[in-house]
């Protein structure tokens, strides 16, 4: 469908609200407001197709910055640059007011026990989530042995030397093009 | 690890945090935190090890995604309101940009099979890189079997049985700030 026709159908306000309301619920990140995302633009209002969807998805994911980003290609698919603006601010806004409430608080009591316990309680739960994070991303595109020898050199070589990552990352693209993973 | 003890605070300021996030944004290829790791923890020694861990937690505690919110945290931390701003300008600026072109680029592009082959070799280290990076947090537990064992319990609940993140950390995160309530670790 062309932009500009599109752009007769997106009602701003109503994006803006909508992934507002949502970005209270991205906890964790935007994995658990993905599915919702999904319903709203692809199934409830055809503004894209599964396969657009999917595909700003995977570019939000390859192309460096936060993940949550790809809300602004979806905006900017929605609605050029209005559209870009409005998804962006929408789910940004809304946390960041919560985060920078909460920081004062904190930072007004640093050493009160309830917050204490919060973050050195929770400081475990993270780093397991972390370790999760890269085995199912290792498990999601790994197909063979060859992209998880990649992945287990890639951990070798970052917890054993201090080279740019910026480096692997370029292997990586290398190794891809030359058809080794 | 070099970094500075807690109370010895190196002096930031907002065009710092500004210039470091939009740096460790713009180089996060398939997420941030592995770079935010390397430049808050590594380079510039703002953060130890175990203020890195704690920040992220508060992090993915509140709604919003996490390094945005270690963004706010950090830049208000060490600025107050003007780093708060600077740090998560840094942050979602060059990106926001990024995305626009990559939007242009994908109207175009996006079916090239070297592209495609490229973003994969890239998605492969970038998932070595999370690991690393998650390894490297290990460190900053204690030496104690309590907090290992969440750890490893979140990791067997999200990582290898795939249970929905939410509703693992809402059955393990009122157990472990008991636990730290109560034995202080």
């Amino acid at each position: 469908m062309a932009l500009e026709k599109l752009m007769d159908k997106v009602d701003l306000w109503a994006l803006f609200l909508h992934f507002a309301l949502l970005s209270l619920a991205a906890i964790g990140g935007i994995g658990s407001i993905l599915p919702d995302l999904h319903r709203y633009v692809v199934e409830a209002n055809h503004w894209l197709s599964a396969k657009q969807f999917a595909d700003a998805y995977a570019l939000g994911q390859a192309a460096p910055g936060p993940n949550m980003m790809f809300v602004t290609l979806l905006g900017w698919q929605l609605a050029g640059l209005p559209g870009a603006i409005t998804t962006t601010a929408a789910i940004i806004l809304p946390p960041i007011a919560l985060t920078l409430w909460v920081t004062r608080l904190d930072a007004s009591n640093p050493e009160a026990p309830l917050g204490r316990a919060v973050r050195s309680g929770l400081a475990p739960i993270t780093v397991g989530l972390m370790l999760s994070s890269g085995w199912i991303l290792m498990h999601s595109v790994d197909s063979d042995w060859r992209g998880t020898a990649l992945t287990v050199l890639t951990v070798v070589l970052v917890l054993r030397t201090k080279l740019n990552l910026i480096w692997l990352i370029v292997a990586g693209a290398i190794a891809g093009i030359a058809g080794i993973v | 690890m070099t970094s500075p003890p807690a109370s010895v605070r190196p002096k930031v300021t907002p065009l710092d945090l500004f210039l470091a996030f939009n740096q460790l944004a713009l180089s996060g290829f398939g997420g941030v935190l592995p770079w935010a790791h390397r430049t808050l923890v590594e380079h510039k020694g703002w953060l130890t090890q175990r203020e890195f861990v704690e920040t992220l937690a508060l992090g993915q505690l509140l709604p919003g995604p996490n390094i945005g919110n270690m963004a706010v945290i950090i830049g208000y931390r060490f600025a107050g309101l003007a780093g708060a701003a600077a740090a998560f300008a840094g942050l979602v600026g060059g990106p926001f940009l990024l995305m626009i072109a990559a939007g242009i680029l994908y109207q175009h592009y996006g079916e090239l099979p070297l592209v495609q082959r490229a973003l994969h070799g890239m998605s492969a280290v970038a998932a070595g890189l999370v690991l690393a990076t998650g390894l490297k947090m290990t460190s900053s537990l204690k030496r104690h079997w309590r907090p290992w064992m969440f750890t490893v319990l979140a990791f067997a609940g999200v990582g290898a049985l795939r249970l929905p993140l939410l509703a693992v950390v809402g059955v393990l995160a009122p157990f472990a700030m008991l636990a730290a309530w109560r034995w202080k670790n």
